[in-house]
């Protein structure tokens, strides 16, 4: 059959963003060697224009919302929602990077062409409506990041991160592939749509190879969103990864995973839900509980956010076990505010660290409002986000999740997931306590000004932190009219 | 413009400004600070002027604010909120006046971040949307956190984390309780809610109502506070700076006595009413302990700090009386705890300033270099102990009046706590002001400036007025409690021994005495209320 029955002029226009990136991440590694290193402010603002231009570019893909390559792509409201999110992700990586990598004296075209890759990979992970295609984004994804995590590769540090990452992050691939297997053996198809339809149907496959299915994919997707049982990586990893890579790592593929995991259990898994729901509710109390306690004994800044992005991932998976529209919708919500909370926060966390990111831990912080009292209100503003302050979007997110949960007579959680919130509120407050009310550190008092860069880098989180929390209905609207087309 | 959004709009602006002001030249961001606050007391001046009896709600907005769920941007002030809002906007120009100079460091934060207090205690006064309600509770927990971290005394960050973590934990308790009733309700609105309980068209199982009680009560309990969740009180209050010690005491700890008579009482009165005999004994450890630690301690702010737990008992004493006296008596304390111990932490703080030492030890004989001083202390110490004439005696009566028609017991425990009163602050007196002047003392206490005159003597005209003619403030008070009374009884399924004041006024804007409820008879009520 020729190839033209299959594609058509709609499908690359559905597939616009991704082609943008992967284009531009191999025009980068092709100027890399032709380019004086010393000038490479170049890479950098190329990313970002790729980043802008797959940013439109998803927005005309939207314009054409339909199913592309034969159903294997489901461009719809749901996956326009992540492409934009991970995209802007990507832009709030790259801002802090420039200055960050200048100072580490580690300026190459490559790890810019990896980021890029990467997004690309989390496009193709949220668009796909197909087994198949969503072991390919997540491929992509995934290898590019086991990469940059171990791009300083001086670092020991970040070797122990990238090894680790690499290894376990391909074992937890393989369980994904042995339930895509184990799907489409009993199934006979990876596509969502056509699995649910024969799971449902009247002569449905055993439950049996459906449930061992989604346990291993769960298996899979759990380690990938670092959620209990699966989260061990995740303090080794985002402490040894450079500092504007964990930013990313933690937010970026953490979205676009929980976006499959969102897809996958909510349409072909969605029949056998009560089946699963009892698991996904303790994985989501005890990533909670596990990511806030551990959090309240950690002195390094990276590793303590490293926890608490395990226990945020509990938050979502609360909105998981609601097994709702609702939910679904707030767990969209609470990773677009996460996102740039996190984000926000590990920008800052790279402007202090200083060269060979020495300065990592708590008592660094130390004074920082008195020596930069820009820097230190807008981490406020993050923190007191993460903690879940009113009029911020950390706020509305864990409300609409409770929401939904409390909507699915999930009460015992609602009240845990909330206490868990107030035990969280700890450990931020010690960074507000040591920026506030403590003498100037070293660190503190040897910061750089803030490049434009950096400060871009910080005040566009911010805002989108406030106006999450001041106008979530903008974002909300949007998520709500997506969650319900999922099925 | 609304009125009350002009009285939220006014510090918001302040403070967002203020933060915009020049960290060279602190005077302006005091100058600002005071400008300000002058001018949110201003308006909040206009409510009490234009209170309609007619009305319930008053100076009413309600505009939708986020579409889905359903939040509305909704304000509207009784006659308890009012004066609450009132009270927080007159002591905010006195914090001001009294950090002028003892606030040396990062001055601009200091008053941006009291601007923003008094953003966000005035809102929690006046939010009738639940929502809205909680946004405000948890922002006024931001600023205060920074008061007592960043300008406070040695442990002032261990003050600070344990004022916002046990806050917090009973706040989310809350936040739960809030949602759910969202989604039994379909609204978060204050009176939408009220109606739909009021008219059956809204009921709850008992466990249902005693988890939901007890998910606010426990916020409001630790806000408050009560006896065993009163630990972090005499840490922050020690901990912070003068104006943030006369914030927390005089306007934060009413956050809690508020919540429980605007909400718990309306919302869960069978809960309420089930729960009362326990609260009542919890309030009247409170009442003794408060009274007998401030017998010992060491500490003047320690002191003043542990007589809070001792009053406060008392408000929800006379709250959980369910009469109207006690009401009435409760919500007169509440304003009265808020203008003699906002005072008395003034005073201290102006003697810290001055002797640099919290111990009476370290005084005696202050009387001597520093009369006048001395007599503003003395009279605030007699209003918080209850003398005649002065505001403290109106509030205290009146709780006693109601716990006596309701439970005679108490009215026995609550009067040994005002006793105590009497003795732990008249030695507190007489340790400190009367006594040989030792030559520290002498040489380190000048008496008032004018600054601090200005601070202190509105105050003083208060405490005078409260006590001699409380019929300026009393009737906006009586009619919400009437209101709340009311509500307290829907359908409550057992018999409630409490009169009404106003039996005619009640009963014609009762829908119910609930004939549904077999156990409910008016008969006996306005027999207890003849008896009376």
């Amino acid at each position: 059959m020729p190839i033209s029955n299959f594609i058509n002029a709609g499908d690359l226009i559905r597939f616009l963003p991704e082609i943008i990136l992967s284009v531009a991440g191999t025009l980068l590694m092709v100027l890399d060697p032709l380019v004086n290193r010393r000038s490479s402010n170049l890479f950098g603002t190329l990313s970002l224009l790729a980043l802008i231009g797959a940013l439109f570019g998803s927005v005309a893909a939207y314009a054409q919302a339909g199913p592309a390559f034969g159903g294997m792509l489901s461009v719809d409201g749901f996956a326009t929602f992540f492409r934009m999110l991970v995209i802007v992700v990507g832009i709030l990586t790259v801002l802090p990077s420039y200055r960050f990598l200048a100072r580490q004296d580690a300026e190459t075209g490559e790890y810019h062409a990896l980021l890029l890759y990467s997004i690309a990979g989390q496009c193709v992970m949220v668009s796909a409506n197909d087994l198949i295609m969503i072991f390919i984004g997540l491929e992509i994804s995934s290898i590019s990041s086991y990469v940059l995590a171990g791009y300083l590769r001086d670092d020991k540090r970040a070797n122990e991160a990238a090894l680790k990452y690499f290894l376990l992050g391909s074992f937890a691939t393989g369980f994904f592939l042995y339930g895509v297997a184990l799907i489409y053996g009993a199934t006979g198809t990876v596509n969502l749509t056509l699995a649910r339809a024969a799971i449902t149907g009247a002569n449905s496959p055993s439950p049996v190879f459906i449930g061992v299915a989604a346990a291993l994919m769960f298996v899979g997707l759990g380690f990938k969103v670092s959620a209990w049982p699966f989260q061990m990586w995740a303090p080794d990893v985002y402490q040894g990864a450079p500092t504007p890579v964990t930013a990313f790592l933690s937010t970026g593929p953490k979205a676009a995973t929980f976006a499959i995991f969102l897809r996958i259990f909510m349409t072909a898994f969605e029949p056998i839900g009560n089946g699963w729901e009892p698991l996904v509710w303790i994985c989501a109390l005890l990533s909670m509980t596990i990511g806030n306690f551990a959090a309240l004994l950690q002195s390094n800044v990276k590793r303590l956010l490293a926890y608490s992005s395990i226990a945020h991932a509990g938050y979502v998976l609360v909105a998981l076990t609601a097994r709702s529209d609702v939910g679904t919708a707030a767990a969209m919500f609470y990773l677009a505010a996460y996102a740039f909370m996190n984000i926000g926060a590990f920008a800052v966390i790279s402007h202090i660290s200083g060269k060979g990111e020495r300065y990592q831990n708590l008592e660094d912080f130390a004074g920082l409002a008195q020596k930069q009292p820009m820097t230190a209100a807008l981490l406020t503003i993050f923190l007191l986000s993460l903690i879940g302050v009113p009029l911020t979007g950390g706020f509305f997110g864990k409300f609409y999740i409770f929401k939904a949960a409390l909507e699915s007579h999930l009460v015992w959680l609602t009240v845990l997931g909330l206490l868990n919130s107030a035990v969280a509120a700890y450990y931020y407050l010690r960074i507000l306590v040591m920026m506030y009310m403590h003498e100037p550190s070293e660190a503190a008092s040897g910061a750089e000004p803030l490049t434009v860069g950096l400060k871009a880098a910080l005040i566009l989180p911010a805002l989108g932190t406030l106006i999450l929390g001041i106008f979530p209905s903008w974002v909300l609207d949007f998520a709500g009219k997506s969650s319900s087309l999922l099925k | 413009m609304n009125i009350l959004t002009l009285i939220l709009a006014i510090p918001l602006v302040g403070f967002l400004v203020a933060l915009l002001l020049p960290r060279s030249s602190p005077q302006s961001s005091r100058v600002w600070a005071l400008i300000i606050s002058l001018a949110t007391l201003v308006v909040a001046l206009s409510l009490p002027l234009h209170f309609d009896y007619s009305q319930v709600e008053q100076f009413k907005i309600d505009v939708p604010w986020i579409a889905s769920p359903d939040i509305h941007f909704y304000l509207s002030a009784d006659g308890v909120g009012m004066w609450l809002l009132v009270l927080t906007t007159f002591l905010t120009p006195i914090c001001v006046l009294i950090s002028w100079r003892s606030i040396h460091s990062r001055v601009k934060e200091f008053f941006a971040f009291l601007l923003l207090l008094e953003f966000g205690l005035t809102g929690v006064f006046v939010a009738q949307d639940l929502f809205l309600f909680y946004v405000f509770w948890e922002i006024s927990l931001v600023p205060m956190y920074f008061l007592v971290g960043v300008w406070g005394h040695e442990r002032r960050i261990y003050a600070a984390v344990k004022f916002f973590l046990f806050t917090m934990a009973g706040s989310v308790l809350m936040l739960a309780a809030i949602i759910y009733l969202y989604n039994r309700a379909g609204t978060f609105s204050y009176t939408a809610i009220l109606n739909m309980l009021s008219s059956g068209r809204l009921t709850f199982e008992p466990t249902e109502q005693m988890l939901l009680f007890l998910a606010f009560f426990i916020a409001f309990a630790i806000k408050v506070p009560l006896f065993p969740v009163h630990t972090w009180l005499p840490d922050a209050h020690v901990e912070a700076p003068t104006a943030g010690s006369i914030m927390l005491a005089s306007v934060m700890l009413k956050m809690g006595t508020y919540g429980i008579l605007h909400f718990c009482l309306p919302f869960f009165p069978a809960a309420s009413h089930r729960c009362a005999p326990w609260i009542g004994v919890l309030a009247i450890i409170g009442i003794l302990y408060g009274a007998l630690v401030s017998l010992v301690q060491p500490n003047m702010k320690k002191l003043v700090a542990y007589s809070s737990v001792s009053h406060l008992g008392l408000v929800v004493l006379g709250i959980f009386s369910f009469s109207q006296l006690g009401l009435d008596g409760a919500v007169y304390q509440m304003l009265n705890h808020g203008i003699s111990t906002g005072a008395l932490f003034l005073l201290v703080g102006l003697m810290y300033e001055r002797r640099h030492s919290l111990e009476i030890a370290d005084y005696g004989g202050v009387a001597t270099p520093a009369p006048w001083l001395s007599t503003a202390f003395l009279i605030t110490a007699l209003a918080s102990i209850g003398l005649p004439l002065l505001n403290g005696f109106v509030g205290e009566f009146l709780v006693l009046q109601g716990t006596a028609i309701s439970n005679y017991s108490w009215t026995i425990f609550a009067a040994i706590g005002t006793i105590l009163s009497a003795c732990y602050m008249l030695w507190l007196y007489q340790r400190v002001f009367y006594g040989e002047t030792r030559e520290q003392v002498r040489s380190h206490m000048p008496d008032l400036n004018i600054r601090e005159w200005i601070a202190v003597v509105p105050l003083i005209i208060m405490m005078v007025w409260m006590g001699i003619y409380s019929q300026s403030f009393l009737p906006p008070v009586t009619k919400t409690t009437a209101r709340v009374l009311d509500q307290a009884q829907v359908n409550v399924p057992f018999r409630v021994s409490a009169p009404k004041a106003v039996p005619s006024r009640v009963a014609a804007q009762s829908p119910l005495p609930s004939p549904q409820s077999p156990g409910f008879s008016p008969a006996p009520v306005q027999e207890v209320a003849r008896a009376h």
